[in-house]
């Protein structure tokens, strides 16, 4: 799950690694407002949405006066942003964060996440920050530093010393950082975190090391157990289809093409997506209706894959372990009838009573195709479809 | 002679009184599998089924000498079932569960170092050695014994290739299912290890996905040490960047892990690379001159 930057950053200053001083707006008047309360002379006002490269594409800028606040905000707030990390459709922005400006002396990046080969939490730092970490890792990998933590020690101060001088900072700087890397560590354990990225981390000229952007996203798997977390969920953020999918427990992703996808099972549903395309044609979408193929699973997924426009016809891949095909197929046949689903259906499935099923489809009456093999499947559908859009 | 479970596997369930245990228990009974217990925390002393159920591993082992454990837990408390197993020294910890948090197994994962007890999966349909023994969810009746082994981070498209080379003629010593999950017990170099040192398997299926290196690993491995032929298919060539497709484990992240370069990295090494699932029976039946 993903978070916006203000959200992540009240969670790291909860667990006390040091941000800017700033808060959320939701409309140009707030933004005055806070620019206000925190004084100086520059406040910086960064439009917040779930994409990096927002200062290339117009949405970090700096207000010398909470009027000019105000009218950046007003800008802001309602505009489509586009970035590298958007896609062309862009992002609506809602809300802007507006936060003290810093007196910057130095860039530095820092994230930690699990190194899954060596698992293990894995801390990763460079002085090359406020830059894309992965052009740095591609051209310059001498720049970037690792540390493994030790799960039963966390981090220890000599590892967070190593990193420091590593990028260059000087004894007082670097016992910050051992203070922040500590802070860190126990924000990415104990909110069950995938990463938090802080690029860039700055050294001010007072000598204080601050997170001025923060990227923290969560491993879905462990949001059960933080309530706190999930209220922070923005779903304006995600694809409403995905969103409705998400309902009904059914793992959906909304892809480009005009074939409708429906498997059981993750890795058989990206098998199905790029089996179609061998076939030449384009999957709309992944949909992993999982073990639970019952008839409302059935019923549900169609629902979501009709909802896309785009649908030109509709490929069922399901492998029954213990699934029968011909309660499958009543289940399909019930869903298609209730739901009155307008494209061709090429039905693909194995398990128990398969030939059962498949006599069950055909004498349906519907518009069904039935195929033996994945391959077969593919070229009848991607035929059916006709040219992507 | 199979690797993992054989006919000598005395298997426990732990969570053998929930409904995902209690069926697969029967299952595996059904498919000759010695299901000897289970483990239900607070139920020690009672019968299900007519198997004995025990309060925790360590005693079921102690009682039934059973060797096997499959761990049929929900996500919160499985990690914790993982240790259990683990504590009570049981050669080898099988779980089907989906859904455990990373950091979870990463202290499940600290607290295995050093005990001898071999974890495949989580997030896994378990292990089936042919016309012998299984522990997990995968269905016996697609199976036929021969001599082709099968190591797989999927579920049902491990079904799908296990029923292509069936319909091949071509059985299967044993198949285990390593799971989608990023941190997991057992890996595609694990089991190409097993594979090596069982003179009944002639040649294996390998099946990867988006997300991580172990196929790169693998291919390292199998290019330095691994003898017999290998026919190997990635799922998620069509996978967009940065999405979570399904399982925990398969996302391309920061450009890395993208089915691509596992398949270079795989041909490279000598793998024969197929890419389309449909493919795979075929060419193994080619690669083995059948």
């Amino acid at each position: 799950m993903k978070i916006h930057e203000y959200q992540a950053k009240s969670i790291l200053a909860r667990f006390g690694v040091p941000v800017p001083r700033g808060e959320v707006a939701f409309a140009p008047a707030e933004a005055a407002e806070i620019a206000r309360r925190l004084g100086g002379n520059v406040v910086v006002v960064k439009a917040q949405i779930h994409a990096g490269g927002r200062g290339k594409g117009g949405g970090v800028k700096l207000a010398k006066s909470p009027d000019e606040a105000e009218q950046i905000a007003k800008q802001m707030i309602g505009m489509t942003l586009v970035t590298h990390q958007t896609g062309p459709e862009g992002k609506k922005v809602s809300r802007v964060l507006v936060e003290e400006g810093l007196q910057i002396d130095r860039e530095l990046y820092l994230s930690i996440l699990i190194d899954r080969a060596a698992a293990l939490p894995v801390v990763i730092a460079s002085a090359a920050g406020g830059m894309d970490i992965e052009d740095v890792a591609a051209k310059q990998p001498e720049k970037i530093l690792r540390e493994h933590i030790n799960r039963g020690t966390g981090i220890v101060p000599f590892q967070s010393r190593k990193l420091a001088f590593g990028m260059g900072l000087e004894a007082g700087p670097a016992q910050k950082l051992v203070k922040l890397l500590d802070a860190l560590y126990k924000a990415f354990i104990e909110t069950d975190a995938s990463l938090i990225e802080i690029n860039p981390l700055i050294l001010t000229k007072s000598g204080d090391l601050l997170a001025l952007d923060a990227k923290v996203t969560f491993d879905d798997n462990a949001l059960y157990r933080h309530p706190d977390i999930r209220e922070f969920r923005d779903l304006s953020e995600e694809d409403p289809l995905e969103v409705e999918a998400s309902k009904f427990s059914l793992n959906y992703i909304r892809l480009d093409g005009n074939i409708g996808c429906m498997v059981n099972g993750a890795g058989l549903a990206m098998a199905t997506m790029d089996i179609i395309k061998l076939a030449g044609g384009e999957p709309a979408n992944f949909l992993d209706v999982g073990g639970g193929a019952n008839a409302e699973q059935i019923r549900n997924a169609f629902k979501i894959l009709m909802s896309d426009r785009n649908v030109r016809a509709v490929l069922i891949n399901i492998f029954g372990g213990i699934l029968r095909c011909d309660v499958l197929a009543e289940g399909v046949i019930a869903a298609v009838k209730d739901l009155g689903v307008p494209v061709p259906i090429v039905i693909r499935m194995e398990g128990t009573n398969v030939d059962q099923g498949k006599r069950m489809l055909n004498e349906s009456g519907l518009n069904f195709t039935t195929a033996d093999s994945m391959g077969e499947a593919a070229q009848k559908v991607v035929a059916l479809a006709g040219a992507p859009v | 002679m199979a690797v993992l479970l054989d006919k000598n596997t005395r298997l426990i369930v732990q969570g053998l009184t929930g409904r995902e245990g209690t069926f697969h228990a029967k299952q595996a009974a059904a498919y000759g599998t010695n299901v000897v217990g289970g483990v239900t925390p607070g139920k020690g002393g009672t019968t299900h089924e007519s198997w004995p159920i025990f309060n925790n591993v360590h005693d079921a082992v102690k009682e039934t000498g059973a060797n096997v454990t499959v761990i049929f837990v929900p996500p919160q408390f499985a990690a914790d079932a993982i240790m259990e197993a683990a504590d009570a020294a049981i050669p080898l910890a099988v779980c089907i569960t989906e859904g455990i948090p990373v950091v979870d197994m990463l202290k499940a994962l600290t607290f295995m170092e050093g005990k001898p007890t071999r974890l495949v999966g989580p997030n896994c349909p378990g292990v089936i050695s042919a016309g012998k023994a299984k522990a997990g969810i995968i269905p016996g009746h697609i199976c036929r014994e021969g001599r082709i082994g099968i190591v797989s981070k999927s579920g049902t498209l491990t079904y799908e290739a296990i029923h292509q080379l069936t319909r091949e003629g071509m059985g299967q010593t044993t198949c285990i299912g390593i799971g989608g999950d990023p941190l997991i017990g057992t890996n595609f170099i694990d089991a190409l290890r097993l594979f090596t040192a069982d003179p009944e398997t002639d040649a294996v299926v390998m099946i990867g996905e988006i997300g991580g290196t172990a196929e790169e690993d693998a291919a390292d491995f199998i290019r330095r040490e691994f003898r017999k032929p290998v026919v190997g298919f990635i799922a998620g060539q069509t996978a967009p960047p940065g999405r979570r497709m399904g399982h925990a484990g398969a996302i391309i992240a920061g450009g890395k892990g993208t089915a691509a370069e596992k398949m270079a990295a795989l041909k490279s090494a000598g793998v024969h690379v197929v890419k389309s699932p449909a493919d795979m029976g075929a060419k193994m039946r080619e690669v083995l001159g059948k």
